[in-house]
């Protein structure tokens, strides 16, 4: 048993492909003989894997969920920044640059109305549950754009631990509920055309969450909504402590 | 060969990831900013001139395309690695923040994706295909 697991946990990444087969295999087997593939096999293998980070977070206590079991170290590497990255650049291939130049102006416009939209409600949040003080405000509304946003927000304004951190469950919220609610509400908005997935992208802004949300939908959208989406979180540690933290000091009177 | 597609898909998110990196040092943030994006743009540019130039054959274009069929199981890793804890147990000034902010936005999404003039939907694509 112990020779087992050292074999498996040393060969972490090739243990990762074997559970992340088994893993789509299931859910597709389910996608199939439980919503007649109606619902995608990859939306409910992203939910299942969700899940998965769920029970593997409480089971260590950790942040990274499955990736903090030893065992499971491998889904870290599989599912890390890295070639998660990687594989959105290769879905790219083939992609019509006049596509992406015919709907440059939507992604820009996208991208500064989900910035200032995101940091809007964060801050008005904030404000309900009593914190009046622009620079509390300011994070919340970075956390709602990105959970990166938050505290690179929170650090160079000089927030408190307690409201970074709640900036951070903020845009993790934002990352999950992308994820998970993507496939759901594309048919309510429209989001079928690729021009659609770059204002979606740049709206939403969370790589993570556009990512997975994508994936679920349909993959040909992937790599127009990743497209805007990478400039997102640039664009709000940009913007966050700059301009729109002066925008809410303003609004606030100090 | 194969590799050769690799290698070009390698070099072309390194290249976009130093171009971000740059940028986001030239506007002092601590962020890369648009990295992938201009990894993305210079893949199409790059594999376009390539391939018309009969430079990039098919076994080629099998190192991006491995990679691209890749994308889905690499996203449910990635799932598997969220901190979906502390996105649970946020509270409920977290909870609001992040729905209130991803409903909002997905409200302007039709409004965003009209101007101009809506486009058509992409054709059906049968599973098999997908994956």
């Amino acid at each position: 048993m112990e020779l087992i697991s050292e074999v498996l946990i040393k060969n972490g990444l090739l243990f990762a492909f074997l559970v992340v087969g088994a893993v789509m295999w299931a859910s597709y087997f389910l996608s199939h003989k439980l919503t007649n593939g109606r619902f995608h096999g990859s939306a409910v293998a992203i939910i299942a894997g969700l899940v998965l980070a769920y029970i593997g977070g409480l089971f260590t206590g950790g942040s990274k969920g499955m990736a903090d079991i030893p065992l499971f170290a491998g889904l870290g590497i599989m599912g890390g920044a890295m070639l998660r990255d990687f594989a959105i650049v290769s879905t790219a291939y083939g992609v019509d640059l006049g596509e992406i130049r015919r709907s440059g102006l939507v992604g820009v416009l996208s991208l500064i109305l989900g910035i200032f939209i995101s940091f809007i409600v964060g801050a008005v949040i904030a404000l309900m549950f009593g914190y009046t003080d622009a620079v509390s405000m300011t994070t919340l509304g970075a956390g709602a754009a990105t959970y990166i946003v938050g505290p690179v927000t929170g650090t160079a304004l000089g927030a408190s631990s307690e409201i970074v951190a709640l900036s951070v469950a903020a845009g993790l919220v934002k990352s999950v509920l992308v994820m998970i609610g993507t496939p759901f509400i594309a048919p309510l908005i429209g989001l079928n055309n690729p021009k659609a997935a770059m204002a979606y992208g740049g709206l939403m802004g969370t790589t993570s969450g556009v990512a997975g949300g994508l994936a679920a939908t349909d993959k040909r959208l992937v790599p127009y909504g990743a497209m805007t989406a990478t400039f997102y979180t640039g664009l709000g540690c940009l913007l966050g402590p700059s301009v729109i933290y002066f925008l809410i000091r303003g609004v606030m009177g100090g | 060969m194969i590799i050769y597609g690799v290698a070009v898909l390698a070099g072309c998110l390194l290249a976009g990831m130093i171009v971000g990196d740059l940028l986001g040092v030239l506007l002092g943030v601590e962020a890369n900013v648009g990295g992938v994006g201009f990894a993305m743009l210079l893949l199409i540019v790059l594999t376009d001139r390539m391939r018309r130039a009969g430079k990039f054959p098919p076994h080629s274009a099998d190192g991006v395309l491995f990679w691209s069929a890749m994308y889905i199981p690499i996203v449910v890793a990635m799932a598997s690695t969220q901190n979906v804890v502390s996105a649970v147990s946020g509270g409920p000034i977290a909870l609001l923040a992040g729905v209130g902010a991803t409903v909002a936005c997905w409200a302007l999404v039709p409004v965003l994706s009209r101007l101009g003039g809506a486009e058509e939907p992409l054709p059906p694509i049968s599973e098999e295909a997908e994956v």
